[in-house]
Parts: structure tokens; C-alpha cells; sequence
């Protein structure tokens, strides 16, 4: 069986910032996957790297084991993808815009799904408004909802839950629960922050979590703890199949550090992010 | 192909909720030009013998008005959605760049013919134009919206900013559109204008159309067939080329 997603020894700059540094990452089938981790650490950045949104300097990235970048149709087909920008198009309602997207994904006549989808993300009384006319929750609501009009295997969620308020955000993770129970793959980006006080994924997910050291030396300045390859272990479900992912998603916050060092954050910013569990920190 | 059917189709549909922008008016603001150019230079212009200048003047408005928003019509829906950011939803879907390219100019050869069609038919009221080999006038009109369609994808990629789209409207697509003689024929040019002109593909579109009207033209519309074809071709070519690298797309 394919992982879910398969990520092998990714690099991906923008200009001389370095946003991700040789990340390797493996998340099963049937896995929930939290990403976590502080602004700025690369969450979109990978996100963007599954969805095709952007290429990958170097390295593989694949979806359900198609290629994201050769074989683009069949990975983005079996992925539904919530964007962390508010993005809507003011042209069209609610049941219009889940209807051209299951048209884009090729699914005809899907009108009971999309009322149930509707009714899971309550928004089946908003089904003909237009999109402009939706609270920033709703529409927050809506993206969930694109994502989900093709029944995707794979779901991933850029901070999901953004904007929503807490009953509606403990019922939606609970519909995204139920989603990952019936056999979907969840991956939801996260900020650490918000994942250690508020958010309750259940089962697995990975806290990027900031180590920084000062180790004294050169110039005051922080360096690098480099994380063997292989050690920094991210760990799977609650109870099961144990990801592992190598490499470091950089520290890229910091832009000034990256222009001064001229060779980029993660190279030599002087932070760096442990993989780890926090699937039993709820 | 369900996938890019619908992105057609969004595409139209964008087009006639705001129908009154798209369609009405443009072909208010063409009737305009018809109302005051004919003014002016009907006693004095005969570019055919026995055609009114309104006559002549009513084919090469409407092609400018196939091409201005078949040209319009892609450029600005790509820039609206990069700007609101709602092109991901087309960058995320299992579309085919070609299916892209495909969807965007279709919905502009679409826009471009309707608003040439309510140009014309409004400038009736006007002159009644001999309409003597309509399938050259319908092939040029589709050929030409495509090809200004695919050069509103470019534009539509290459601007980050309206301003940068008004400024590719303002500097080539309006100037070379005047330069084409759609108010006038060619040959009443000075020699240097009616040289340069040749370089000019609006041109042969202009003048490719006006021949499905008059059956007469400044050149041979299978010349003119074969530039504007071979345009379209090799722009054609550079759009999906653009496309298939996520230029400015994909980052
Ligand atoms: N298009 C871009 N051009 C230049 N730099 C970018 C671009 N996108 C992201 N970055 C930089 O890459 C780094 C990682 O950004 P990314 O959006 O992946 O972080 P994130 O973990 O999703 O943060 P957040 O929690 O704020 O969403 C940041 O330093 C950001 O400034
Ligand atoms: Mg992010």
C-alpha cells in the first residue's frame, strides 16, 4: 500500500530564504496528522508542495504514490485541499460554489452529498447566499466544504479551524474524526500555540516544536542543533503507525536573519524545530 | 473533461451575471464610436465605391469589439481571482493545463462573439452592410477572439496588478487595434504607415473580417487566413508553454 503522502528530502527556498531544509515525511493511510508548529515554520509552504500550489526545489513529493508534479491529475484528484486564505469567488452562492467544485474534480450529480456536507458544517440555510454575504466563519466553513464535495482519500486542512467559534469548531473537528474514522487521511496544519491550548485532534499529530540553544561560539550568535537524520521522530496515532520525519521544517520567521546571513534561515538562523508527539498533551 | 467543461461554463456564467459590464456596455460605447465617426466622415470618406462610410466603418467596429473583450474577457477574470485569490480553487483542481488554456479562451471567443453580434445588430439602425460571405467573417471573428483571448491569459498571468493589466490594454492591444483601419482603409495611408502596418496582426483580422462583408478587402483573405492563423498558433503555443510551468502560478 502507497503512503498517503510521501515527502523525500524536500528543499524549498523563496529568494534566499530557506522555508524547508530536506524535510522527509511519510504519513499512512488512514492516519489523522497534525502539522504544528509556530508562524512561519513552513506549514503552508509543505501544504503547498502536496497541492501542487508550489514546486519543490528539490526533492519528491508524492500523494496516494502519484507524483505530485509528473503525475499532477491523479494526486490532486485524491486530495482535497482547505487553504489557510480566506478565498471565496463573489460571483457565486454557496451551492454553486460546491457544485463547480465537484465539477472541477469530475464528480456529476453529487447534490445529496453536497447537502449532507452542507448540513455537517451547518450551512445548509446559507446554501443560497452568496458568498460575499457569509461571515468569516462561514466562509472559513465553506472551504472545509470544497474540499470534501469529492470525497477525497486524502484531506488536508491549513489551519481549519481559524475563525471559527468553539462549538462550531468542536463539531467540526468531530465531522473531520468521522471523515478519518471511514478511512480518509487526514493532515491539519496547525499553530503550536493554538494546538497546545485549544485545538483537540484526535489521534496522532506532530508538534513542530522549537529547541533553539544558544551555543555560545561564533559571534554570539545562536547555531544550528542539527537533528540527525532519522531522530526526529514525529509519532503516529495515538496508539498506531509511527511517522517519522526527518529533516527540519526551518525556522523562516525570521527574514532579516536570512538577508544578513545571506545564505538563508535554516542554514544558519540559529533555531531549529524538534519533531515530536503531542498526540498525549491534550 | 467534466473538469474543464465546468471551468467553461463558470466562466459564462461570470460573464452574464455581469452582463451589463461584459456586454451591454461595450456595445454601447462601439455604437458611440459608429455615431460620431459616421458623423463626421460620411460626406467626406468612400472607401469602397458605392458603400456608405458607415457601411464600412460598421464590420471593422465590431471586430474591434470581438477583440477588445474576447481580449478583456480572460485577462480580467485571471487577474480578479489571482487578485482575490480565489485561482486556487482552479490550481487545485485535477485540470490539465491545456484543459486551462482551453476553458479561459473558449469563454473569451464566447464573450467576444456576443458582444460582437449585439454591436452589430444594434448598428443596423445605422447602415445595413452587405453580409456577403458570413462563414469568413464568423471564422475570422472566432480566430481572432481566440487568439486575443490566449494573449489575456498571458496578460492575465504576467500582471500582479490591474494597473499592469491596463497598461498592456493601453500600450498594445488599443494602439495596434487603431492602427488596423478599422476606421479607415489602409490604402489612404502614407507609405510608411501602410508598410508598417503589414506588421500589424490586427490587421489581418480586420481586414479578414471586413472581407466576409464586402468581398472585397485591402489583401487576400487567404493571406490574411494564413497570418492570423499562424499567430494564433505560435501565441497558442507560448500560452500553454507558460501554463505547463506554472509561470507566476505556481511559486
Ligand atoms: N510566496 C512567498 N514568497 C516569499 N516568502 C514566502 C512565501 N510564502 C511563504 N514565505 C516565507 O516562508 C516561510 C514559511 O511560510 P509558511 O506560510 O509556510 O509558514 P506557516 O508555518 O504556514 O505559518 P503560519 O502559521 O503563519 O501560517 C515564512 O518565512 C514566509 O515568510
Ligand atoms: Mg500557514
Amino acid at each position: 500500500m502507497f503512503p498517503a503522502v510521501d515527502v523525500l528530502g524536500v528543499r524549498k527556498h523563496y529568494g534566499k530564504l530557506c522555508a524547508l531544509d530536506n524535510v522527509d515525511l511519510r504519513i499512512e493511510q488512514g492516519e489523522f496528522f497534525g502539522l504544528l508548529g509556530p508562524n512561519g515554520a513552513g506549514k503552508t509552504t509543505l501544504i503547498n508542495l502536496l497541492s501542487g500550489l508550489s514546486k519543490p526545489d528539490t526533492g519528491r513529493v508524492s500523494v496516494m504514490g502519484y507524483d505530485v508534479v509528473r503525475q499532477y491529475r491523479d494526486s490532486r484528484r485524491l486530495m482535497g485541499v482547505v487553504p489557510q486564505e480566506l478565498v471565496f469567488d463573489p460571483f457565486f452562492n454557496v451551492r454553486e460554489t460546491l457544485r463547480f467544485q465537484s465539477g472541477y474534480f469530475g464528480v456529476k450529480h453529487n447534490e445529496a452529498w453536497i447537502d449532507e456536507v452542507m448540513h455537517h458544517l451547518d450551512l445548509s440555510d446559507k446554501a443560497d447566499t452568496n458568498m460575499r454575504r457569509l461571515s468569516g466563519g462561514m466562509k472559513r466553513r465553506v472551504l472545509v466544504a470544497q474540499a470534501l464535495v469529492h470525497k477525497p482519500p486524502v484531506i488536508v486542512l491549513d489551519e481549519p479551524t481559524a475563525g471559527v467559534d468553539v462549538e462550531l469548531r468542536r463539531s467540526l473537528w468531530r465531522f473531520i474524526r468521522r471523515l478519518n474514522l471511514d478511512g480518509h487521511t487526514v493532515l491539519a496544519g496547525q499553530h503550536a500555540e493554538l494546538a497546545r491550548q485549544r485545538l483537540r485532534v484526535p489521534g496522532a499529530a506532530a508538534l513542530v516544536r522549537r529547541t533553539s540553544r544558544h551555543a555560545g561560539g561564533a559571534k554570539g550568535g545562536a547555531r544550528w542543533r542539527r537533528i540527525p537524520a532519522g531522530a526526529a521522530v514525529i509519532h503516529g496515532a495515538g496508539d498506531g503507525a509511527g511517522t517519522i520525519a526527518r529533516g527540519r521544517i526551518g525556522r523562516a520567521g525570521n527574514e532579516r536573519a536570512a538577508a544578513r546571513s545571506g545564505r538563508g534561515v535554516s542554514a544558519r538562523g540559529g533555531q531549529t524545530y524538534k519533531l515530536t508527539s503531542v498526540a498525549n498533551q491534550k | 473533461m467534466l473538469s474543464f467543461y465546468t471551468l467553461f461554463h463558470k466562466e459564462l456564467l461570470r460573464v452574464q451575471k455581469v452582463a451589463f459590464q461584459t456586454v451591454l456596455s461595450p456595445v454601447l460605447t462601439a455604437l458611440l464610436y459608429l455615431l460620431i465617426f459616421s458623423h463626421l466622415l460620411e460626406q467626406h470618406v468612400e472607401v469602397y465605391p458605392g458603400v456608405r462610410y458607415t457601411a464600412f466603418l460598421i464590420p471593422g467596429l465590431v471586430m474591434m469589439s470581438v477583440l477588445q473583450n474576447a481580449f478583456a474577457n480572460s485577462s480580467s477574470s485571471l487577474i480578479q481571482s489571482k487578485i482575490t485569490g480565489n485561482i486556487v480553487f482552479v490550481l487545485l483542481a485535477p485540470l490539465a493545463y491545456w484543459e486551462f488554456f482551453l476553458a479561459y479562451v473558449l469563454a473569451s471567443v464566447v464573450r467576444g462573439l456576443v458582444v460582437g453580434a449585439g454591436v452589430y445588430l444594434a448598428a443596423l439602425w445605422f447602415a445595413w452592410p452587405p453580409l456577403q460571405f458570413p462563414l469568413w467573417a464568423l471564422l475570422f471573428a472566432v480566430l481572432g477572439s481566440a487568439l486575443l483571448g490566449s494573449l489575456g491569459v498571458v496578460a492575465g498571468i504576467w500582471s500582479e496588478k490591474f494597473d499592469q493589466l491596463a497598461g498592456f490594454q493601453n500600450f498594445i492591444i488599443l494602439p495596434l487595434t487603431f492602427l488596423s483601419g478599422v476606421f479607415y482603409s489602409i490604402h489612404s495611408l502614407p507609405a510608411f504607415w501602410q508598410v508598417l502596418s503589414h506588421f500589424n496582426p490586427f490587421f489581418y483580422m480586420i481586414d479578414g473580417f471586413r472581407y466576409g462583408f464586402f468581398g472585397s478587402s485591402d489583401i487576400s483573405p487567404w493571406i490574411s487566413l494564413v497570418v492570423v492563423s499562424g499567430c494564433f498558433l505560435v501565441l497558442a503555443a507560448f500560452t500553454l508553454a507558460l501554463l505547463r510551468s506554472g509561470y507566476k502560478l505556481r511559486l
